[in-house]
């Protein structure tokens, strides 16, 4: 048949260019890691699972690695993923420390059993209300929990004085949230916790009742509310801290801080060392670095989230001092709690 | 080996009795080899096997529940829905391309059958960007409410779109070889084009139609990035919420289990529906390209079919990346070099799956295509294991898996492309299959009478005649393993980023800008292998 003569060479052709490429990316893939070869087993590197995406660590690990000359390699995920991955490798995990964004990942893995006892001094870094009681793990920067609303819309005069009052009639179809992300649920499990169950209920189910729009990520909530979606949120402060020193004052997103009940709370980022790691020294190395005054500084600075090591200073944007928004419960949060938040939530329907 | 000699009589009277044993016995390497592939695609099945019967009671409450029950009727309502219009829009596009003279079907059948080349998770988000409220759509026309795009409808349009050419490319492969003596003969009888349609080509393409509505009813029930976008709960999406939100093992493993079942029934229905059917040529000689229909005055809602689709498939989707790579460009928010090291990590576990996954699912296609007995029937079930699970589950199995059997290859590349040939060797097996099946055995039985041993009748012949279900299996697979999503971000080697992690996390921060190089490189990527799939892999040799 006609085709088959012109048909032949372009196979190999495609095959063998596909395999050049191939061969030149493992090369290349070969040398920047070489440190899994058998060449050089003993690194001096330790590997940090991190929650956090590069652009919020990012200059406090380049710091790190300056300062100490120890290599980190990092895994970028989101914190549930990279929590239950760790759950999953149980003691055989690569990772030597774990850093959450989101607490119910830390919980997982604190859960497990997985996390080692970290040193006093790294501990006493911190206020006693943002590290775990049994010193697994440590929080490096808080984050506030609160209402954001579109600035073209609303004003500050029309926003209720505690969230769980978006479940009244005037908001139905006007709000959002992100109730998939980890920051959601563990603010929800301090609501249940500080108002019981009932309270949880009736608000979870009163939202999606009143017709709240539900968001996959806090991002997505934002926009949302900056391109008119919906009218407010319940989010996390820096997301519209970031977005405002990038777009300017003009950006049409503000945060209000409500005044009652849970209706602002922080939520902590923290910092575990695993018990697996052969390298644990390193590790909490690595810990004490990210709460010395120049990481918390640049945290504050470059994501606009709270310090939480007593003398550093916030970053001027951020509105209210840590001081004035509630703490985490004195009780932190353990993964029992948060699977009957989960519970509830799918129960209601909220997810 | 035992299965293989009692079932004798599967071989049916197509073979004279003399031959039947050497048609009937696969040979040993071949059985070996089979197993093998059939154990390794079972991998996360056995995983969740396990995960079950650690807490047989929790897993069974799980899988049990009226929860349960409600988000299997929306996930199977969203399959029938995606699988339906699947078929509507690639039959006529198939018969228009092929079976016509619509001018330059060789050029629409490649741009139809691109869509295949965006991730579902791109096409969503771009879907909203472009038909959602405050969207560029409602931007242009100033309207300020739009028909919502997100739930079941925004889902079903998503999925539609970017699925159905999993059914053009076989539907086309098919209507190619199609030996046109039958419908000319019927034709003299004077029956009309339209009888012709329905009673002689329809009933042939019944096979490729649901080769590949099963492969678009697997792509639905384990895809995730799309659902979640548009706010669909579908059975993935709470599979993640309880492997993510929940830190829950055994409800994800008893979620993942009912999956399996439900892969298991779709299997059954389509092999029921292939076996109902002859489906190689009976006569001697081959077949001759059928003569086109002329379209006549329905040339132009001919055009203005395959025009509708591709605009809204593929124009929009890549016009709306182009004009965010442009404002990336500007902003310097994109560095190219780190784009092409993505590329080429891409390139290389996508080929490297591709590969094997060929070899694999030669192997399995063989040996149930032309050694049927229940042996190598549970063999290429066993190989469709793989794809029903959403990607999560595979790549947990691996973690599970490796971090206690085989520490050394846990988050190697290596890993990352075993993962990724398991979860994608269904595409392989189906499109070999499917090819493998239109080849009569007697081509074969011929070669093995002139004294070739069964090993070299299948390098020599087999290979050859299905080398066009070959290369569109591996192209398949290289498309889908080059856009696979959770399991490279579970599975790749700590900071080897491939283009479809990348694109995924500056989404997921909203940075569209950023994602659009990378999905555009993705998209010059995948479209030449596409395009070999669309024209070349399907020409009868």
């Amino acid at each position: 048949m006609r085709p088959l003569r012109h048909r032949i060479p372009l196979l190999p052709l495609l095959a063998g260019l596909l395999l050049a490429v191939s061969i030149g990316a493992g090369c290349g893939f070969g040398t920047e890691n070489a440190g899994g070869g058998e060449g050089e087993p003993e690194t001096e590197g330790i590997t940090l699972y991190s929650g956090r995406i590069a652009a919020a660590l990012g200059g406090a690990n380049d710091a790190y690695e300056a300062d100490s000359d120890t290599d980190v390699e990092v895994r970028y995920a989101a914190s549930a993923d990279l929590g239950a991955q760790i759950v999953e490798e149980g003691e055989n995990s690569p990772a030597d420390a774990f850093f959450a964004q989101e607490f119910p990942a830390m919980g997982a893995v604190e859960d497990a059993g997985l996390l080692a006892e970290l040193p006093d001094d790294v501990l006493e870094m911190v206020p006693p209300e943002y590290r775990d009681p049994e010193g697994r793990w440590v929080g490096v920067t808080g984050r506030a929990r609160t209402v954001a609303y579109n600035s073209d819309v609303l004003s500050p005069a029309d926003l209720p004085e505690n969230p769980l009052d978006f479940t009244e009639p005037e908001w139905e179809g006007r709000v959002g949230w992100a109730p998939i992300t980890g920051s959601f649920q563990e603010y929800m499990t301090q609501v249940r916790l500080a108002y019981g169950d009932e309270a949880a209920r009736d608000f979870l189910q009163g939202m999606v009742d009143n017709g709240v729009t539900a968001y996959p990520n806090n991002v997505a909530l934002r926009d949302a509310i900056a391109n008119g979606e919906i009218d407010a949120g319940l989010i996390n402060h820096y997301y519209v801290a970031q977005a405002i020193a990038q777009e300017g004052d003009d950006y049409p997103v503000e945060l209000f801080y409500p005044k009652q009940g849970l209706g602002s709370t922080v939520l902590l980022t923290t910092i575990g060392v695993l018990e697996g790691s052969d390298r644990k020294e390193e590790a909490f190395d690595y810990v004490r670095f990210m709460l010395n005054d120049e990481s918390q500084s640049f945290f504050t600075t470059s994501s606009k989230e709270y310090p939480l090591v007593p003398g550093v200073k916030r970053d001027p944007s951020l509105e209210l001092p840590l001081a004035k928004i509630p703490a985490p419960p004195s009780e932190p949060l353990d993964l029992a709690e948060l699977q009957q938040t989960v519970e509830l939530m799918e129960e209601t329907g909220a997810l | 080996m035992e299965a293989g000699t009692q079932s004798l009589g599967d071989a049916g009277f197509e073979a004279p009795p003399a031959r039947r044993s050497m048609a009937a016995r696969p040979p040993l390497v071949l059985t070996a080899l089979g197993i093998l592939v059939a154990l390794a695609a079972v991998l996360p099945a056995l995983y969740l096997l396990i995960v079950d019967a650690g807490a047989i009671g929790d897993a069974l409450s799980a899988a049990f529940s009226s929860r349960v029950a409600g988000i299997l009727v929306r996930t199977l309502a969203l399959v029938a829905a995606v699988v339906a219009t699947a078929i509507v829009i690639a039959v006529p596009l198939g018969w228009l391309t092929v079976r016509t003279d619509l001018p330059g079907r060789r050029l629409w059948a490649t741009l139809c059958t691109l869509p295949l080349v965006i991730p579902s998770y791109v096409g969503a988000y771009l879907f909203v960007a472009a038909l959602g409220p405050q969207g560029l759509l409602a931007d242009a026309i100033g309207a300020g409410s739009l028909p919502s795009v997100y739930g079941f409808t925004g889902a079903w349009i998503v999925l539609s779109l970017f699925t159905y050419p999993l059914i053009l490319i076989p539907v086309r492969g098919t209507l190619k070889r199609l030996d046109p003596q039958l419908e000319e003969a019927a034709r003299g009888m004077g029956r009309s084009p339209r009888e012709v349609f329905r009673t002689i080509v329809l009933p042939q393409l019944w096979p490729p139609i649901a080769a590949g509505a099963l492969l678009v009813a697997l792509y639905v029930l384990s895809d995730f990035g799309a659902v979640s976008i548009l706010r669909f709960d579908s059975f993935t999406s709470e599979i993640y919420v309880a492997y993510s939100s929940a830190f829950d093992r055994v409800e994800t493993a008893a979620l993942g289990t009912v999956l399996v079942v439900l892969m298991v029934i779709g299997l059954w229905v389509a092999s029921r529906l292939r076996n109902r059917h002859a489906l190689h040529r009976l006569g001697p000689g081959s077949a001759r390209p059928a003569t086109p229909v002329a379209l006549g005055r329905w040339r132009w809602p001919a055009l203005g079919l395959c025009s509708a689709v591709v605009a809204i498939a593929l124009v929009m989707p890549v016009g709306v990346l182009v004009y965010w790579a442009t404002q990336g460009i500007d902003d310097g928010s994109t560095t190219l070099g780190a784009v092409a090291g993505f590329a080429g990590n891409s390139i290389l576990t996508g080929f490297w799956a591709a590969l094997i996954a060929t070899v694999a699912a030669l192997v399995v296609a063989v040996l149930a295509g032309r050694f049927p007995n229940p042996l190598t029937r549970f063999i290429e079930r066993c190989g469709y294991a793989g794809y029903a699970l959403p990607g999560v589950v595979v790549a947990l199995a691996m973690v599970y898996t490796a971090t206690r059997a085989a520490p050394f290859v846990y988050q190697t590349v290596a890993l990352l492309i075993f993962a990724l040939t398991i979860h994608y060797l269904p595409l392989a097996i189906g499109s070999i299959g499917s090819s493998l099946a239109q080849v009569s055995p007697r081509v074969e039985e011929a070669a093995r009478g002139l004294g070739r041993g069964p090993l070299t009748v299948l390098r020599t012949v087999t290979v050859p005649l299905v080398r066009g279900g070959i290369l569109a299996g591996s192209a398949l697979v290289f498309l889908h393993a080059l856009k696979e999503l959770p399991a490279t971000l579970i599975l790749a080697p700590t900071g080897f980023d491939t283009l479809a992690t990348d694109i995924w996390r500056q989404t997921q921060f909203g940075f569209y800008e950023a994602s659009a190089i990378p999905a555009l490189i993705l998209l010059a990527i995948a479209a030449p292998p596409l395009y070999l799939l669309s024209e070349r892999g399907t020409v009868a040799s």
